[in-house]
């Protein structure tokens, strides 16, 4: 890695986007990962200009290419956590640093990107990508309809070089009706199915509405224009929800308007594991929730995740203990998320998917990342051992064939503290 | 990506700590030497201290000794025993080493490729206080009495729930003994409890005999916020609260302290809150800190000094690495989370290197949950705080990391003498783990508490339900591990 790269990947704030030139990396003689393929033992990974070029047995390390030797370490793609606000939410109690909701009119938000408000300089995007995540789904996070969903890379510059795309699910939160202004959760339905059909009548009268020679609608005009990818099934609708019952009722919707659907969060899925098998709707959720924490979560499990991709659902892997920031400051630890789905049935291969391949195209970006397969983008991580275990290590973490040596304010910070007293009268 | 809203449990939740301290053996208040003037004044009018007026009424449940053998054994006393034994018998751990005699009738475990620990303790827990479910409408949420900054005069164990459906899930994450707090709502939040994770039809049955009550206090952002209209508004005006309440506790307990010597005519007035305060003041309850920041915890210190009282721990310490030579030095221990931070100011500074630089200081390294999820898994928890020490070059053994979890919690409840390692004559609450314990991929097994077999993960139809779960909550057939 030439000098200046390295300094400019210590600065997490650089708002210039960095060309990488034509720069070759060889990681050679690793367990390696592809996802999208059998592991091959003692593997090289071959990355020219951001690019994976190459992954196999027995390749010639190009000349001139800087060579990484991970004899004894696992390669795996970048991870992708699949379910976070990364970016748009720095400091939690402080308003002013959270951009990962719209206040919408009448809780329909759909026409929101939450991408828009990303921060390129949160402090947060190193301390996660030191870990390995590369890749993160940043969604929006209140109302009924609640905007749209993006899939980021964590790469230093600004924020239009991070977005991969901009748009990538439609957000709807259908698990409690009193907290987007229905009486009960048959009202709520009756509103999504109005606010959906309006969606279809805008579609089909754009020119009479210009004209205002249309019944008004129950949305506005950018919410109606942005639940139309949804209805012609080119965006799937991310239904945040966990009640069994209520995830039917999404599979009932999603059939009457021909919509892609995602069940998000999805406590009680594996009671319903196999219509939504049958219905080919992906699942995102975790491995470390088991509390009835209200009515609507009373099956919550461990085991929901393995249950279901034992079914055939697609699974994405994401925090749902609900503790400690896991979608912003922790989302660094979804490939622990990973290995407690192992503790509880689900195969290490199909965990490793979870957080790699399988969210990429759940959210239709598995063309781009999520495996180590040439032509995708180069996310790779060399690890000390098995990624899922506390006591590994993310040696090298790559991304868009840029290796970053991130340090982050947390390192910063206990680097500082290491001995004590701490001296203020030099940089750590 | 769950449906409830995080942000307030952010809030209310995360936040409290306040930690008993052993008592000498509580007494009735009606067993006083002053029985004279407590015929004159009647039961429950003395401000006495050692008053136990919800004594426990635990008893083990039935065991049979139990040996486990052929198993890794982290102590927390001294070096890992590979390849050892144990004898539980009678509630205690009756013997230790490379072999132990089985007597007859014994049920005997091999452990091969397994671990056992002490039972693990967390001194920071709302199980029980804040219980599910927590619908809107439920009104499960009983651990902040945010009508005043101050209240000394609750006490959480009158607000804990025994048929809480998260405490079966507790004892299988292999937590034996738990701490429950007020909130950190208030500067003074009321008396903790101290609880084994057991059956039971009431909090007395779940109460550790002799275990010493705790006090909950809290710095920082979350009183100030939540009394922002009545006051304290104001990190000054915090820490005024607190000194206004210790100088009427310390004339409080003079008063008393002076009646009870001399019990002659009518008794002063008794006041709920200040007897809590003042058996602080004697140090019969011990204080559990809630401060996120490193200097607030140094002002509090100070406060501690100015009225002569300890503070036992610490919690929520998200700062604790940047002053832990200090708390070394006064003996306080730092009960911490492995990384949570950044939900609100005061926790930016969170570094997943604390606990290791908590322990390096020679203070005493806590890991707590104050989380009805993380508590189940803290054993990952302190894994994660060794990964973190092991990658800024402060290496900890797995030795040493399991007395963040056992023996340094039974110290910050001053039960250090009866539970928290693995030692002959020390109550038998010990935890079989499916392989090491620092590992995401172990499970627990088996565990018992004093003695008694209480969890046991291949006997499903055994499990402990919840009134509340029954005909509510599935049962979950189980699903093997499939590494």
């Amino acid at each position: 890695m030439r000098r200046t790269t390295l300094l400019l990947a210590l600065g997490t704030t650089v708002l210039v986007p960095l060309e990488i030139g034509a720069q070759t990396i060889a990681i050679t003689g690793g367990k390696v990962f592809p996802v999208s393929g059998a592991p091959i033992d003692g593997g090289t990974v071959i990355i020219r200009d951001g690019k994976i070029v190459a992954v196999g047995a027995g390749l010639t390390v190009p000349a001139g290419a800087q060579q990484i030797d991970a004899t004894g370490k696992w390669v795996t793609p970048g991870l992708v956590n699949a379910s976070t606000i990364l970016g748009l939410s720095e400091i939690g109690a402080i308003a002013g640093t959270n951009d990962a909701s719209a206040q919408g009119r009448d809780n329909i938000a759909a026409a929101f990107q939450a991408a828009d408000g990303l921060n390129p300089a949160s402090v947060l995007l190193s301390a996660t990508r030191e870990d390995g995540i590369t890749t993160v789904i940043v969604h929006p996070d209140r109302g009924l309809f609640a905007g749209q969903s993006a899939v980021i890379e964590i790469v230093d510059g600004s924020a239009t070089s991070m977005i991969v795309k901009l748009s990538v699910a439609m957000v709807a939160n259908l698990g409690d009706a009193r907290a987007v202004g229905a009486g009960s959760r048959g009202e709520m339905l009756l509103r999504v199915r109005e606010i959906l059909d309006d969606a279809r009548s805008y579609a089909r009268r754009r020119a009479d509405f210009e004209r205002a020679q249309t019944r008004p609608f129950a949305a506005s005009r950018l919410d109606l224009e942005a639940l139309q990818p949804v209805l012609s099934g080119r965006l799937p609708l991310l239904v945040v929800v966990d009640k069994a019952s209520d995830i039917e009722a999404a599979l009932r919707i999603a059939r009457e308007f021909g919509i892609r659907l995602i069940i998000g969060g999805g406590a009680e899925a594996w009671m319903v594991a196999g219509q939504l098998a049958a219905a080919q709707a992906a699942v995102l959720t975790g491995a470390m929730d088991n509390i009835p924490r209200n009515f609507n979560a009373l099956g919550a499990r461990q085991e929901n995740a393995a249950l279901l991709r034992a079914a055939g659902v697609a699974i994405a892997l994401i925090g749902n203990a609900g503790g400690g920031g896991e979608d912003q400051f922790n989302v660094r630890n979804v490939r622990y998320e990973a290995g407690n789905a192992v503790a509880y049935g689900m195969s290490w291969t199909d965990a490793l998917r979870a957080i790699t391949l399988a969210p990429a195209e759940i959210f239709g970006v598995s063309d781009k990342l999520g495996a180590l397969q040439a032509g995708r983008d180069a996310n790779v991580v060399v690890w000390s051992g098995d990624p899922f275990e506390f006591s590994t290590r993310a040696e090298h973490v790559i991304v868009r064939g840029r290796e970053y040596r991130d340090v982050s304010r947390q390192d910063l910070l206990a680097k500082r503290y290491k001995q004590l007293p701490p001296d203020y009268e030099h940089q750590p | 990506m769950r449906t409830a809203a995080l942000a307030a449990v952010m809030v209310t939740a995360a936040c409290s700590a306040a930690t008993a301290r052993q008592a000498p053996a509580p007494q009735r208040a009606a067993a006083d030497s002053t029985s004279k003037s407590t015929a004159t004044v009647g039961l429950g009018g003395m401000s006495t201290p050692n008053a136990d007026p919800f004594p426990s009424t635990y008893h083990p449940l039935p065991s049979k000794p139990t040996v486990i053998r052929n198993v890794t054994i982290l102590t927390a006393a001294g070096p890992t025993i590979h390849g050892g034994a144990l004898l539980l018998r009678d509630g205690k751990i009756a013997a230790l080493g490379a072999t132990v005699e089985a007597p007859s009738g014994a049920l005997v475990i091999d452990g091969a490729g397994m671990y056992v620990t002490p039972g693990i303790i967390d001194i920071h827990s709302h199980v029980g206080g804040n219980a599910a479910p927590n619908d809107r409408g439920a009104n499960t949420e009983d651990v902040n009495e945010a009508t005043n900054p101050s209240t000394p005069y609750v006490w959480v164990e009158h607000s804990v729930w025994p048929q809480d459906p998260q405490l079966p899930r507790v004892l299988a994450g292999g937590v034996t003994t738990i701490q429950v707090l007020p909130g950190s709502a208030n500067l003074i939040g009321g008396r903790s409890v101290v609880l084994k994770v057991v059956p039971s039809r009431s909090v007395q049955g779940m109460k550790f005999p002799g275990a010493k009550y705790g006090l909950k206090m809290a710095c920082g952002e979350n009183p100030k916020r939540v009394y922002a209209q009545r006051g304290p508004s104001t990190r000054m005006g915090n820490v005024a609260g607190y000194r206004t309440a210790w100088i009427q506790a310390e004339a409080y307990r003079r008063r008393w302290d002076k009646w009870n010597a001399n019990p002659q005519g009518e008794p002063p007035a008794r006041d709920l809150g200040m007897e809590t305060l003042a058996e602080v003041l004697r140090g019969n309850i011990l204080v559990h800190n809630h401060c996120y920041r490193a200097d607030e915890m140094m002002q509090m210190i100070d406060i501690a000094k100015e009225f002569g009282y300890k503070i036992r721990a610490f919690h929520h310490g998200v700062e604790a690495y940047k002053i832990a030579d200090v708390l070394a030095r006064e003996g306080i221990g730092a009960a911490v989370w492995a990384d949570w931070g950044g939900f609100k100011l005061e926790a930016a500074d969170a570094v997943r290197a604390n606990m290791a630089l908590i322990d390096k200081a020679g203070a005493h390294t806590i890991v707590h949950s104050d989380d009805e999820s993380g508590i189940q898994r803290l054993n990952q928890e302190a894994a994660k705080g060794v990964a973190a020490g092991s990658a800024i070059g402060v290496p900890v053994s797995e030795d040493e990391a399991i007395k963040w979890l056992t023996i340094n919690p039974a110290w910050a409840l001053d039960l250090d003498s009866k539970i928290g390692s693995i030692a002959v004559g020390k109550n038998a609450d010990v935890v079989l783990w499916s392989g090491d314990p620092f590992s995401v991929y172990t499970r627990t097994e088996k565990v018992w508490i004093d003695g008694a077999m209480v969890f046991d993960r291949s006997d499903p139809a055994e499990r402990w339900r919840t009134d509340f779960e029954l005909g509510f909550v599935p049962a979950a057939s189980t699903v093997g591990g499939n590494k």
